[in-house]
């Protein structure tokens, strides 16, 4: 039965599928319609619940991609094998069809527009998602923060929004992207493979004495490498936030 | 007895985000808290999750102390702070 | 119950007439983690049963092999509704380790390596119905299934079957352990559905 929602308090909200966008092979893009969706910042999330005709539900976390356009949201979200969840959103979810969302939430790994510090983003696979919607945010709110982004991937037919990308680290004033291939590179890429280590961050990223706000997000594995990376050349702890998408995070 | 620890697949405290905002009007997890066993500050945020058990299990990323237990029955929500010291609550 | 969402099923879950209400069948064995797997060398490992008098009954790992050991074939039940039938353990009786304790006490409490506690009655502690496991499958039991000892108590709830165990505190009174004082069932009987406070 339905309780009365109480003010204040996050209730389940009916989300509709609108429309969805192959991001690669494996990883899709969901653009939801939720009516009285209240607006949210880059870097927050929302709880998608999934119920059987049993009854059976399943619950999990997906970041929001973009900024909002009225009801209208996006997540991106990434097939893992065996995925309960993501094999039946990236697969079986057709429009029109409802689900059930919770959120915006998360206070804490968000990056808010009117900041002034330079900022560092670092993404593995699918830890792009919240990142790039921080990455929307800035331009829209026509921000002119300097932004750095370092984007881990296995081969480059992985990279999320491969094309918007490239046209804004073109045309987005004061946006840096810098790409790391831990499996295959592209024709005539400078380096082969390698996984992301301090020399990448040391280079590609903002010198401490700057005190950027760091962002990393990604598998656990792959942000607690970061992490520990950013400490070790010296960013303030309390300077890097971090979203751990789990073991299968992408 | 010192014994080794190997960590586990844990989450950020951001997980708990959702979770807290059933029960909480504000987001508690930008709140920041003072581990009871070593003292250490930070936000709710940095806690480690694990979330692959009965419950979610928040612990102090400095000493691994457990700060935050919940649980969430069909008709109730039970939470456990005994962990930590305060809250302080940006308003 | 929310709303249903078409085509979502979620993974297979078999049900069985051999199966607690609620529960499905599962093949593999999941892993659940309230927090970091401990690893305690084996020269340092011990297991303790301390009565309600204060009187300590220690076991090294040494001494712990030394006993003689059942291997029982039984079906586990995990309160997050997966069970797994017929899997077959090594270890030694908790009425083997309990032989020369003298006690008067009604329950105990369960102490693991890592901190992790957890309450049940003493008598169903005995009987042939719980063991101090350390073999799983004919394998040396993994740190991550509790590895190198668990409790292994099959007729409730397995998070009674406490991983990494390190003692048994024997006591006048029930005193909740990290589950049961955040929400779950002090008893936790799968086949009456305990699974929280008030079930
Ligand atoms: C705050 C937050 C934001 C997130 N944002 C995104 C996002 O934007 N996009 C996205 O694609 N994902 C995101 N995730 C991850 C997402 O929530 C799911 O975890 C992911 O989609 C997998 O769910 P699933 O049901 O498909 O897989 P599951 O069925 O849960 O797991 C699939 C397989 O993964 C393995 N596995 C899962 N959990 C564990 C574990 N704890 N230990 C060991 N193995 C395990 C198992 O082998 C399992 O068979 C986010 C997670 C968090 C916490
Ligand atoms: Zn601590």
């Amino acid at each position: 039965m339905a309780r009365a929602a109480v003010p204040g308090r996050l209730s389940w909200r009916v989300g509709r599928l609108a429309e969805a966008r192959q991001e690669t092979p494996t990883a899709r893009t969901l653009v939801l319609d939720v009516p009285g969706w209240p607006g949210h910042l880059p870097g927050q999330h929302v709880d998608v619940r999934l119920t059987a005709e049993d009854g059976y539900s399943a619950q999990r976390s997906y970041s929001l991609a973009a900024p909002a356009e009225g009801g209208r949201v996006e997540l991106t979200v990434q097939s893992v094998p065996e995925g309960e969840v993501s094999a039946y959103l990236t697969g079986v979810y057709s429009t029109g069809d409802p689900v059930e969302l919770r959120g915006p939430v998360g206070g804490w790994f968000v990056w808010r527009p009117a900041g002034t510090q330079p900022v560092l983003l670092v993404a593995g696979g699918s830890g792009i998602v919240p990142l790039m919607a921080m990455i929307r945010s800035r331009r829209a709110a026509g921000s002119r923060v300097p932004f750095r982004l370092i984007y881990s991937v296995r081969t480059p037919g992985d990279v999320y929004y491969a094309d918007e990308l490239r046209r804004r680290a073109r045309d987005d004033a004061g946006l840096d992207v810098t790409f790391v291939y831990t499996r295959a590179v592209p024709e005539g890429w400078p380096h082969p493979p390698r996984r992301i280590g301090v020399t990448v961050v040391n280079t590609n990223g903002w010198p401490p004495a700057l005190t950027p706000d760091c962002y990393v997000c990604g598998p656990t594995g792959f942000v607690e490498t970061v992490a520990d990376i950013l400490v070790a050349l010296g960013h303030d702890p309390r300077r890097v936030r971090t979203e751990r998408f789990g073991p299968t995070g992408g | 007895m010192p014994e080794q620890l190997d960590l586990g697949p844990h989450l950020d405290g951001n997980a708990l985000a959702g979770p807290l905002r059933e029960i909480f009007a504000v987001d508690v997890t930008a709140a920041t808290s003072r581990c009871a066993a070593c003292g250490q500050a930070g936000a709710l945020a940095g806690l480690h999750v694990y979330a692959s058990a009965p419950g979610m299990v928040a612990r102090c990323p400095s000493c691994e102390e457990v700060v935050l237990r919940m649980v969430r029955t069909p008709d109730a929500a039970w939470l456990d702070l005994r962990g930590a010291v305060a809250l302080r609550i940006p308003m | 119950m929310g709303i249903v969402t078409p085509g979502f099923r979620g993974r297979p879950r078999p049900s069985g007439p051999e199966l607690p209400p609620g529960q499905y069948l599962t093949e593999d064995f999941p892993v659940l983690s309230a927090g970091p797997t401990p690893r305690v060398p084996m020269d340092r490992w011990e297991f303790v049963i301390t009565t309600e008098t204060s009187r300590e009954h220690r076991w090294s790992w040494t001494d712990l092999m030394a006993l003689p050991s059942d291997t029982p074939t039984v079906d586990i039940h995990c309160v997050t509704k997966w069970s797994k039938l017929g899997t077959t353990w090594q270890g030694v009786s908790l009425d083997t380790l309990m032989s020369d304790v003298d006690t008067a006490a009604d329950y105990a409490l369960v102490h693991s390596y890592g901190g992790y506690t957890t309450n049940l009655p003493l008598s169903d502690l005995l009987d042939g119905r719980a063991w101090v496991a350390y073999r799983f499958d004919g394998d040396d039991l993994h740190p991550e299934h509790g590895g190198p000892a668990r409790l292994l108590v099959p007729h409730l709830y397995f998070w009674k079957s406490a991983k990494w165990v390190r003692g048994i505190q024997l006591r006048f009174d029930d005193e909740p352990g990290f589950w049961e004082s955040a929400g779950y069932h002090d008893y936790g009987d799968p086949w009456r559905e305990q699974r929280y406070q008030g079930d």
